[in-house]
């Protein structure tokens, strides 16, 4: 399985939340994994409830077996920063390089810097290895930019190796492309079941795969219950209303008769509703990679939520490679 | 409608101000806003999945339907604008839409942020110079679209539109960015470092030694240089060394540019529509966003919430629903052990029920399917349009579902309903305590897409209904 997950989707399909539970899914039998985000949103600390956290890697949750998931905020300026000392021991220069404008225009303007550096922070940690020489992470999950960004994103590499044609950006963004496009890396996409989201998504697949990049799964998100067979629901309740405001008086409702006909077209649209997702997912199965299902948490994510989505994902396989 | 009357009608409207019975305490009075002659450009702001370019486009329509000239100016690469709007395809010019009715127009661009660029580039810098710019390897990547040009070229795009002063409304629609925030913070960021210290320093370090105090600058920047030179390698620097030479005579502009468009966006004809669903991560960005523009004096109007529920149905809770459903499964098991007993007995009939003089029957699963094809004469009283006799083939095809299982269906699906309702109310009324200052309108939630004009005429008539209270206890 790709040690180097990327979770990408249309905003607002829940892709931080994925990337959690898909953290924690592969954090299991006492594995260690890293979740990072990159946007400087701080959406991992809002879902774990947690204080924002730092530009360091520190444990945020436990999964069944003594697995460990451990957090990181990366940001591009301190990451830089971390870069130019590293390399070129450039203690308090780093400050006189920020107070003329040089590290924001690296990390800001410069085409490319900025996804370099942090591409390039999430590949050290995948690649980084401990004493005895064992991978420190056994899986590092990124919670990426949009689907409508993420392929200019992970290929900025290619972008600036080609601008910055020698010297160390541009040995870091080949280093960094050589982890993005091999087997090593799976790029998933998060969707709902909703025709824009799923267009998206196929979209995407269709630029990753041009570029390249190995895609991984297709994770579809806020999956709602079907509480009934919808369309033996809809065709039926067309007919029988006044059987319906019987049944609910004699089920204790008061005053059914007026509530048959709210219900029935609440049924109507969800009935609609369903149909509508119906063919999204066979849109979905068209794009011939793995899927897993993810239910709607109807009260919000909180940990316990994020634990049962992860433990739904491990019963769905979720993670395994797809094109790759 | 002539240009003439249209004014008419607006001037009414806002010599009256927005009709109290019809927007409530605390609603966004969307028709007032678009027919407001002294409203120029409406910015709707806010994160990405909140449909900020459907309600971009739906209140084109709506505003063009009302008798204004409209330009709506979308960012979103995904091309799904266009298409509800029945053009194949939108580019940097804009485009008119066919089918708007009444005597406005509607049209409608998609920025291409290169080609914006590109033609900024051409017109404010002679021929060699242009195609140098043009051609260079930085220039290339920067207007391909990183961090920033998106929202510096919308600006200046919206410049441009509003300084044709060809329409009297022009609505943008704002990037998808990682932060809604970045829509005002990435065109200063641009504009400054085109017009910065930082980019002259690369260009030529000379020029700022002669001042005192200057020589530190110098050892930094030999320093910098240098660095930069490494990291980067020679040639980027050189690239980056050449682009700005050869902007250098336009960076003024580019500057004074972003500062007039960015004064333009705190103008009095201008309105920023904060867009948000009734979601915790939503209503929270778009919580940030409203503190913003008043830090920034940008004018606020209103926030729209999309995809709200509610139901008609809302004095039945959900608990109440649950209760009842579980009732008609106790009542299958008893039924299916004891042969006739149904709850007839246990539960008080309901008197509308009972005084339509039906008897109930017998609470069976057989019963409900024999008695499943009614006659038009037996339910005058519960229905009014139905019509049963296109549903008795359908109802003879499903034998499986009986009248208990169907109604227990119902139930659950409005408790569903009713816990969202609940949930979004919750959410809301955060916001709201927040922010009570804020006038917001409700869109209440489609079941599918929209696809056409039809689908944002309705969701423009959603934006202007959408201040009523909400329904009595949904919450």
């Amino acid at each position: 399985m790709s040690r180097f997950q990327v979770v990408s989707g249309k905003g607002g399909t829940g892709k931080t939340t994925v990337a959690a539970a898909l953290a924690l899914a592969l954090a299991t039998e006492g594995r260690r994994t890293l979740l990072v985000e990159v946007e400087g949103r701080q959406g991992i600390a809002q879902l774990f409830g947690s204080d924002a956290l730092p530009y360091e890697e520190r444990k945020i949750a436990v999964a069944p077996g003594g697995g460990e998931v451990y957090a990181l905020a990366i940001d591009a300026e301190r990451a830089l920063l971390d870069y130019l000392q590293m390399f070129y021991k450039l203690g308090s220069a780093g400050r006189a390089l920020k107070k003329l404008g040089a590290i924001d225009f690296a990390t800001t303007i410069a085409p490319g810097v900025r996804d370099v550096l942090l591409t390039g922070k999430a590949c050290e940690a995948v690649r980084r290895k401990d004493k005895q020489g064992r991978f420190v992470y056994d899986h590092v999950i990124m919670d990426a930019p949009p689907t409508g960004r993420i392929t200019r994103f992970l290929n900025v590499n290619d972008e600036v190796a080609g601008l910055a044609k020698i010297g160390p950006i541009h040995n870091q963004a080949q280093a960094v492309m050589r982890v993005l496009k091999s087997p090593q890396t799976a790029v998933h996409l998060v969707t709902l079941l909703e025709e824009m989201p799923v267009q998206e998504t196929a979209d995407g697949i269709a630029e990753l795969r041009a570029a390249e990049l190995p895609v991984g799964s297709v994770f579809v998100n806020m999956v709602r219950p079907h509480l009934l067979d919808e369309d033996a629901l809809r065709t039926a309740a067309g007919g029988r209303r006044k059987e319906i405001a019987k049944t609910l008086t004699r089920a204790g409702v008061t005053g059914s008769a007026a509530l048959v006909r709210p219900l029935v077209a609440q049924a109507a649209e969800h009935a609609e509703r369903v149909g509508l997702e119906r063919e999204q997912r066979a849109v979905l199965a068209g794009l011939g990679l793995p899927t897993a299902e993810l239910p709607l948490m109807g009260d919000g994510v909180d940990l316990a939520a994020l634990h049962d989505l992860a433990t739904e994902l491990r019963k769905q396989g979720a993670g395994e490679e797809g094109d790759a | 409608m002539s240009a003439d009357t249209a004014g008419t009608d607006s001037a009414t409207v806002a010599e009256g101000g927005p009709d109290p019975d019809a927007v409530a305490e605390g609603g966004l009075d969307t028709d007032a806003l678009l027919d407001d002659p002294g409203i120029r450009i409406v910015v709707c702001c806010g994160s990405g999945g909140v449909g900020k370019t459907t309600t971009a486009a739906a209140l084109g329509v709506r505003a063009a339907e009302r008798g204004r000239k409209v330009v709506v100016l979308t960012i979103d690469p995904a091309r799904r604008l266009a298409q509800s709007m029945g053009i194949d395809q939108l580019d940097n010019v804009p485009r008119r839409v066919d089918g708007i009715a009444g005597d406005g127009e509607l049209h409608a661009m998609m920025l291409d942020m290169k080609r914006t660029f590109d033609e900024t580039v051409e017109a404010h810098a002679d021929a060699e110079r242009a195609k140098a710019i043009l051609e260079n390897p930085f220039y290339q990547s920067l207007s391909a679209g990183f961090a920033g040009t998106q929202e510096y070229m919308a600006m200046e795009k919206l410049g441009q539109l509003r300084a044709r002063d060809e329409w009297d409304l022009i609505i943008v629609d704002t990037p998808p960015s990682r932060s809604a925030l970045d829509f005002l913070d990435a065109p200063k960021r641009l504009g400054s470092f085109l017009d910065g210290k930082f980019i002259r320093l690369l260009m030529a370090p000379a020029k700022v030694g002669g001042r005192a105090g200057m020589k530190f600058l110098n050892v930094g920047m030999s320093m910098m240089s240098g660095t930069l030179g490494k990291l980067l390698g020679g040639q980027f620097l050189r690239d980056v060394q050449t682009f700005v030479a050869a902007m250098d005579t336009m960076f003024g502009g580019f500057r004074s540019r972003a500062d007039a468009t960015y004064k333009l966006l705190q103008a009095p004809g201008t309105a920023f529509l904060v867009v948000a669903t009734p979601e915790q991560d939503a209503l929270r960005e778009a919580a940030y966003f409203v503190e913003r523009l008043a830090a920034e004096d940008m004018p606020l109007a209103g926030l729209v919430l999309n995809r709200v529920h509610d139901s008609e149905a809302s004095r039945l809770s959900a608990e109440q629903a649950l209760t009842a459903a579980e009732n008609l499964d106790d009542a299958r098991i008893v039924d299916q052990r004891a042969g006739k007993a149904g709850l007839g007995d246990r539960v008080a009939p309901d008197p509308a029920v009972t005084a339509s003089g039906t008897t109930e029957p017998p609470l069976s699963p057989e019963a409900g399917q024999s008695s499943g094809p009614q006659t038009p004469a037996e339910h005058q009283d519960t229905t009014e349009n139905e019509q049963p006799h296109e549903n008795i083939d359908a109802i003879d095809g499903i034998d499986v579902i009986s009248i208990e299982e169907l109604t227990a269906g119902l139930l659950r699906l409005h408790a569903e309903r009713m816990q969202v309702v609940a949930r979004e109310h919750h959410t809301r009324d955060r916001f709201t305590a927040l922010h009570p200052e804020v006038p917001v309108t409700a869109v209440s939630a489609l079941p599918g897409d929209v696809h056409d004009l039809n689908g944002l005429r309705a969701i423009g008539d959603r934006l202007a209904d959408g201040s009523a209270p909400a329904p009595a206890g949904a919450a």
